[in-house]
C-alpha cells in the first residue's frame, strides 16, 4: 500500500512537473495577438473603450486608447515601434504627472516615466494584427480624404507655428518644441492619413476630454498640415 | 420633516455646494480644467513658467502677476480663453479653448484666475 502510495506521488510529481516544463517552453509567440493585448498591455492602454469622460481620467491614463488603433496607426509602424520602442509624448501620457518646478521653468521629471516593454518580431506582428482590427469611431473617418501632396518645410513650419502656434506643445524635430503633446516629426510614419485629418478637424470627437484645442484647424488647412507632417517624416534627424 | 427645517437644510445643502466648488458650477472644476489644460503651458504654479515654454517666440501670462492681470475685465480673460489670443490681440499660441469648453466651465477659469493673481480687474492686492 505504501509502495503504490509513492509510486502515485511520484507519478504525479512527474506529471506535474512536465506539464510546467511543456508550459514553460511553449514559445511566446504562440500567444495570440489578442492574448498579449489582454495580458501585458491592458494594464495601460485601454482596448475596450469608451474614452475618458472626465479630465481625472485623462490624467490617470498611462498609454494610448487602443480601442480604434485599426482606425489610427499604420501597421508597419506598429510592428517596427512595438520591438524598439521610443518614448512619443516627451512628457509622458498626461504631462501633468511627470513634470515638477524648475529654476526657469516647470522641467519633465524623467523618475516618473517608465519604459515601453519591447516584444519580438513575432510578437509584433500578432499585437499589429490584432489592433488592426479594432475600428471603433469609424464614422469619423472619411476612407481617402487625404489626397497627397507638396508644402515646403518652410511653409509648414510657418503655418504649424507662426499662424496655429501648434509649436507650443509639440516638437517639429528631436529637441525643438513643445514637450506636453506627442512629437508631429514622426506622426506620418506612425498614423494613418485620413485619421490625421480627422483628429486635426476634432480631436474632441476621439478623446472628449484631450488638452488639446477642437474645432481650431481650418478645413482648408487639414490637408496642408498633413503634407507638412509628410515632408517632416522625410527628413533625417539622426 | 417640517418645511422649516427642510428649507433650513436645502440652504445649507446649497452652501455647502457653493464652498466646495467656488469656481465652477456646471460641468469640471475649474482647478482640474486648469491643471489639465493650462499647466502646460502657464506652469503648475500658474507663473507662466510651464514645460512646454523654452522654444516660445512669446512667453505664457503669469497668472500670479496681480499687477498684470488687474488690467484685464473677466470678460477680455473669458475672451482670450474661449476664442484664443489673437481675439484679444495676443499671442496665437494661445489656442482658442470654446471647441472644447463650456461657457460655464470657461466663466469657471475666470474666477480661478482671480484665485491666482488674488487680483480684480482695476484693483490688484
Amino acid at each position: 500500500m505504501l509502495l503504490m502510495n509513492i509510486i502515485r506521488l511520484i507519478t504525479g510529481l512527474t506529471a506535474g512537473y512536465l506539464a510546467t516544463a511543456l508550459l514553460l517552453s511553449v514559445p511566446a509567440s504562440a500567444d495570440s495577438g489578442l492574448d498579449i493585448l489582454e495580458k501585458k498591455c491592458s494594464g495601460c492602454h485601454n482596448l475596450t473603450g469608451p474614452s475618458p469622460q472626465t479630465l481625472e481620467e485623462v490624467q490617470q491614463r498611462k498609454g494610448p486608447d487602443l480601442f480604434y488603433a485599426g482606425n489610427k496607426y499604420r501597421k508597419e509602424w506598429l510592428e517596427e515601434w512595438l520591438q524598439e520602442p521610443e518614448r512619443i509624448r516627451p512628457a509622458g501620457m498626461y504631462y501633468g504627472k511627470h513634470i515638477k518646478a524648475g529654476d526657469e521653468q516647470d522641467v519633465i521629471d524623467p523618475s516618473t516615466l517608465e519604459a515601453h516593454m519591447a516584444v519580438s518580431e513575432e510578437q509584433a506582428e500578432a499585437i499589429a494584427g490584432t489592433l488592426m482590427t479594432y475600428k471603433a469611431k469609424s464614422d469619423l473617418i472619411s476612407a481617402g480624404e487625404y489626397q497627397p501632396g507638396h508644402i515646403s518645410l518652410s511653409m509648414g513650419e510657418l503655418m504649424f507655428d507662426k499662424f496655429r502656434g501648434c509649436l507650443a506643445c509639440h516638437q517639429i524635430e528631436p529637441g525643438y518644441g513643445g514637450l506636453s503633446g506627442p512629437e508631429v516629426y514622426t506622426a506620418a510614419k506612425r498614423l494613418q492619413d485620413d485619421y490625421l485629418m480627422s483628429y486635426m478637424r476634432n480631436p474632441k470627437a476621439w478623446d472628449p476630454k484631450v488638452f488639446m484645442p477642437s474645432g481650431y484647424i481650418r478645413e482648408k488647412d487639414l490637408a496642408k498640415f498633413a503634407h507638412y507632417f509628410h515632408a517632416l517624416s522625410e527628413e533625417d534627424f539622426e | 420633516m417640517s418645511s422649516h427645517l427642510y428649507n433650513t437644510a436645502a440652504f445649507a445643502a446649497m452652501m455647502l455646494g457653493l464652498i466646495t466648488t467656488p469656481a465652477s458650477h456646471a460641468g469640471e472644476q475649474a482647478k482640474d480644467i486648469y491643471q489639465t489644460y493650462c499647466w502646460q503651458c502657464h506652469g503648475m504654479n500658474g507663473d507662466g513658467k510651464g514645460v512646454n515654454i523654452r522654444d516660445m517666440s512669446v512667453q505664457p501670462r503669469d497668472h500670479t502677476d496681480a499687477a498684470e492681470m488687474s488690467t484685464r475685465t473677466d470678460d477680455d480673460l473669458f475672451k482670450a480663453i474661449k476664442e484664443g489670443g489673437q481675439s484679444v490681440n495676443k499671442s496665437v499660441l494661445m489656442p482658442p479653448w470654446g471647441g472644447s469648453l463650456s461657457d460655464e466651465e470657461i466663466t469657471g477659469l475666470v474666477k480661478y484666475l482671480r484665485v491666482l493673481c488674488q487680483c480684480r480687474y482695476g484693483e490688484s492686492q
